[in-house]
């Protein structure tokens, strides 16, 4: 065809153009065979990977807020509870004019003036047909105010949101612990999931460490949504089965504080820094556990301002610091009965043999002078009466001759330089000196001996034994029990949704063997001498029940060798206060461990703090019980 | 084959219908006119459902319809000489059109496909699918076949003139497919392989060089054009719920105006550019199996239709309008259900809105009467 002139070729071009059409038409169905096959592996062999997808897509789950757990105290009565509150909240799609709305909300006093322009941002930022809050805890006139405008305010609508509160204020708050916003930590801890719906999380003693019970499980809701993530009822003919499934109720506690005790506690420190815990010996149960100054804890559910929370964390009384689990401070004079019974079980001293004490003590070889605390010189003591009338050159001779390795041996079983295990968080261990730890504390060699004057003052609680108000109660305790110790515990039941009520069950922990039943029965009788005729004599008197004490005295300032005590020492710099009791002794019920920051001296601030712990409990009737069987019987002295 | 044909039409002309007798009075084609009828139909049930049961939608798609009909019965009722002879002078004024129409984009900054004229608002766009073959055919008509170099050239401007007119608008889908139209006509025309193996090799050696020269910004749209599903969010966003949409929609579908995806707006231009997934939704595999046989059967009877014609001019412009209506139909479906990337190409006479109802049943009349109008062999 390579002729100079082309002319057509009619039957060439029309055979030419059924070949092509021909081969046109078999890219033709080879392409419809392609798709085809793109199909059926899209519809037939990924269908149930789609189909997911689809599910995904259409169906969101709302949840539904699961109540939280109350706290009630041991006889019922409701410390923590739920309460509903009241919030406006505004639905800009159904309102027809939102600044008018808005401002006539405000006439009615139901939304402050300056307010308005923020309140508008926020629902402009959200979707139309979301339901924005823009008030916050109505009060009670104000929901009434609101009743009556209601038909004024398209779109606006009241909604209750259940929030925390607790009915006595400040009253146990560092037992009970607090609810507030879910920080960003939390965050990283928690199952996302299952805090849906909800703002609050506990923090903070039972709230926090029986987070999981009282949580309890959010139910939801399947809702159908479209691309928008606009809820609808059904879409043209679409109307899918959707599902739901009804939240678990948080589980409610049932905690072994007593409130009379908790509030004589309480009222007892009023204004004083200090910390208060009564155990049951029997058990562990926490009858009590205050640590004053408090805070309200429903400022944190609410959310707080940086100035309030700026007042609580600079407030030099440390509103927020839980001393009783927390507070570290020297034991004192309360470790004597311990120290006795070491010397008694070591056969370093025996019970009647008497020492006398001339106001001072001397090592051997040494010119350094342990003095009497402030009752001078006691003349001859046996061990009840070195208890009783806590004569300090009775016990810096005893430590002395018992040596620090066999007193912290001792004192171990006690639980003293270990946390007890309470059940709930943040408790700090104090702390045990032995020259092994001294060793490893300090840095400078001459500074890592231990010397023999460390031993003599370990045996008045003086030095480097730290303790903390829990860990002596649990010493107490023991004492009480005659070496049994239960793990403490804040949490005795938890009452299930279905009304089902599971009592917790008690811990035993170490249990102190090797001492003679004769020996508890001398530092007993020294503790009750205490009360009767020794240095909380005055605590004791008219007291319906037998009653074991000790006080104590801790050094916060060294004095020296040429100054007295004057009361002239600095607030801040007087010594700390401590009193420990038992009662009644021959069966005891109640172990009680006090302290009053810069107090001074025990038995005039702590002691009758105790005392009225001790009375709010024992003389309830509602507290009366058949002692545990296995208490040995203990004999009452005469 | 044709002699067959012949002696066929004599022998049934005797025994002919009432509505036989009518559709060649009308000098319409029945079986494509059945297909075409099934496929409208369908288009209906699913636009009614992908608009989310909107009457309204539904009545202007049948206005459009019928606009659509008379345009094909008169075009069919046009001989091919009358269309070889209107050619120029359609094309023309569809260039001047496009030129008037960028401008008006160009002055008022912004994307300009419409011509309000008043009354009437159209696409110019929309009469370049018909007047770029057209022309191309016309001007093929009287040069032997396959074309020369100066024809080809010519055929060039011819076809990337208007094409790159809409391109501009901005229009990349249409204009492509317009030049689309054009290339495939040059190629039923008999272009030769080594010409057509050429191109595709300077294409791909363009397009290699030129990925070199690309800022790493334009790669990535390149990439991401290719590649809708590297941005789930973007452009990625429509491919994955049509191709949820369609799979979902398993082997016979989750019926009716039921589709979830659909119904839920969470597929976007569910009744426009993506009502494939629509179908695939509520009408599963059968649905769309019966939906492409459709396509193919009136695909193949177009091809037949152009296979039947005497002259050029009829021929190749039937063959190029029969393709394009497939290559429609394969990029819209290749598209929604991920096997080609998006571009926005509205499924021939099922997809809701524009003129292009109007154009593809004019287009389908011209069909129609270039084969009516053939001159018989030995008649």
């Amino acid at each position: 065809m390579a002729g100079r002139v082309r002319i057509k070729d009619l039957w060439g071009e029309q055979r030419m153009f059924l070949t092509r059409s021909f081969a046109a038409m078999t890219i033709v169905i080879a392409l419809m065979l392609l798709l085809a096959g793109r199909l059926f592996y899209l519809q037939v062999v990924q269908h149930d990977y789609y189909v997911e997808l689809s599910q995904g897509n259409r169906v969101r789950r709302d949840p539904i807020p699961a109540s939280r757990g109350l706290i009630l105290d041991r006889h019922g009565t409701v410390l923590v509870e739920n309460e509903p509150t009241y919030q406006l909240e505004l639905i800009r799609e159904q309102t027809p004019d939102l600044d008018g709305t808005l401002h006539r909300l405000s006439a009615i006093g139901l939304l402050a003036n300056e307010d308005i322009d923020q309140v508008k941002r926020s629902i402009l930022s959200r979707r139309s047909f979301d339901s924005v809050p823009i008030r916050l805890r109505l009060s009670d006139d104000e929901i009434g105010s609101f009743a009556v405008h209601r038909h004024e305010f398209q779109g606006v609508d009241l909604r209750t949101r259940q929030t925390r509160h607790y009915p006595f204020g400040e009253l146990g708050v560092h037992a009970f612990g607090y609810v507030a916003a879910i920080s960003e930590e939390d965050l990283k801890k928690i199952d996302r999931a299952s805090y849906a719906g909800t703002t609050l999380i506990g923090k903070l003693g039972v709230e926090s460490a029986y987070e999981q019970q009282l949580r309890g499980r959010n139910g939801y809701r399947e809702i159908l949504v479209n691309a928008q993530g606009r809820s609808v009822e059904r879409q043209g003919a679409y109307a899918p089965q959707l599902g739901s499934e009804a939240p678990v109720a948080g589980e409610d506690l049932v905690l072994s504080i007593d409130l009379a005790a908790q509030q004589a506690a309480e009222q007892g420190l009023g204004d004083r820094r200090g910390a208060v815990v009564a155990l049951d010996p029997a058990n562990g149960d926490v009858i009590a556990l205050a640590s004053r100054p408090g805070f309200d804890p429903s400022l944190f559910g609410r959310g707080l301002t940086r100035p309030e929370y700026a007042a609580l964390t600079d407030n030099i009384d440390l509103p927020l610091f839980n001393r009783a689990l927390r507070g570290t401070y020297p034991s004192g004079s309360t470790i004597k009965p311990a120290i006795a019974l070491a010397g008694l079980t070591f056969n370093v001293v025996s019970a009647e043999q008497r020492e006398f004490c001339a106001g001072v003590f001397h090592l051997p070889n040494s010119r350094l002078a342990f003095r009497e605390g402030r009752t001078g010189k006691h003349g001859y003591m046996d061990a009840r009466q070195a208890i009783a009338r806590s004569c300090d050159v009775y016990f810096y001779d005893l430590a002395a001759r018992l040596g620090v390795e066999r007193i912290a041996a001792f004192l171990a079983p006690f639980g003293l330089g270990e946390v007890t295990g309470i059940d709930i968080g943040g408790e700090k261990p104090g702390l045990l000196p032995t020259p092994a730890w001294k060793k490893k504390a300090f840095k400078r060699p001459q500074d890592q001996v231990w010397f023999p004057g460390e031993t003599v003052n370990f045996g008045v609680g003086q030095g480097y034994l730290l303790v903390t108000p829990l860990q002596l109660a649990q010493m107490t305790a023991v004492m009480a029990n005659r070496g049994h110790s239960y793990k403490p515990r804040l949490v005795a039941a938890v009452r299930h949704a279905d009304g089902k009520v599971a009592a917790v069950p008690t811990v035993e922990s170490a249990r102190i063997t090797g001492v003679s039943e004769q020996n508890w029965q001398v530092v007993m009788e020294g503790m009750i001498g205490a009360t009767t005729y020794g240095t909380a004599a005055a605590i004791g008197k008219s007291a319906t029940y037998s009653f074991a004490g000790k006080t104590g005295t801790a050094q916060v300032f060294t004095v020296s060798r040429s100054e007295t005590l004057t009361d002239k020492v600095a607030e801040r710099l007087k010594d700390h206060s401590w009193f420990i009791a038992f009662a009644p002794a021959e069966n005891p019920r109640i172990a009680v461990c006090v302290l009053v920051e810069n107090g001074g001296f025990g038995a005039a601030v702590a002691a009758p703090i105790a005392r009225r712990v001790i009375d709010a409990y024992l003389l309830n009737e509602k507290n009366n019980r058949p002692p545990a069987a296995h208490k040995p019987a203990v004999r009452v002295p005469t | 084959m044709i002699r067959e044909e012949i002696g066929e039409s004599i022998s049934a002309r005797r025994t002919l219908s009432n509505t036989a007798r009518l559709l060649a009075t009308l000098k319409l084609d029945g079986p494509l006119l059945v297909g075409l009828g099934l496929l409208l139909i369908f288009a209906l049930l699913v636009q009614y459902s992908a608009s989310g049961q909107n009457l309204p939608t539904v009545l202007r798609t049948l206005v459009r319809i019928g606009l659509g009909a008379v345009a094909m019965l008169a075009l069919a009722n046009c001989t091919p000489n009358f269309l070889r002879r209107l050619a120029p002078f359609l094309y023309f004024t569809g260039i001047v059109l496009l030129i008037i129409v960028d401008a008006i984009g160009y002055t008022g900054k912004g994307a300009q496909r419409w011509l309000d004229l008043g009354i009437v608002r159209f696409q110019p766009s929309e009469i370049m699918k018909l007047a770029v073959p057209m022309m191309a055919a016309a001007f093929l008509h009287e040069r032997p076949l396959p074309p020369d170099w100066r024809s080809l050239l010519v055929l060039v401007f011819i076809i990337f003139v208007p094409a790159g007119l809409v391109i501009v608008q901005p229009d990349l889908g249409t204009g492509v497919l317009i030049a689309g139209a054009g290339v495939l006509l040059v190629l039923m025309a008999g272009l030769q392989l080594r010409i057509i193996v050429a191109m595709l090799a300077i294409a791909v050696g363009g397009a290699v060089v030129g990925w070199n020269f690309l800022h790493d910004y334009q790669r990535q749209r390149v990439l991401t054009f290719l590649d809708p599903q590297s941005d789930p969010l973007g452009s990625g966003y429509h491919i994955i719920q049509s191709q949820i949409a369609i799979g979902s929609g398993g082997l016979f579908g989750k019926g009716w105006m039921n589709g979830s995806q659909a119904q839920l707006e969470f597929l976007p231009e569910r009744s426009t550019d993506f009502i494939f997934a629509v179908i695939g939704e509520e009408f599963g595999l059968l649905g769309l199996i019966v939906l492409l046989a459709l396509y193919l059967f009136i695909v193949t009877r177009a091809v037949f239709l152009a296979s039947q014609a005497s002259d050029t001019f009829s021929r190749l412009l039937a063959a190029s309008l029969a393709f394009t209506f497939f290559v429609y139909v394969f990029i819209n479906a290749g598209m929604v259900s991920g096997l080609v990337p998006v571009v926005g190409v509205p499924l021939p006479l099922v997809s809701y809105g524009g003129t292009s109802v109007v154009t593809l049943l004019a287009g389908f009349g011209i069909l129609m009467g270039l084969y009516s109008h053939r001159k018989l062999v030995g008649s």
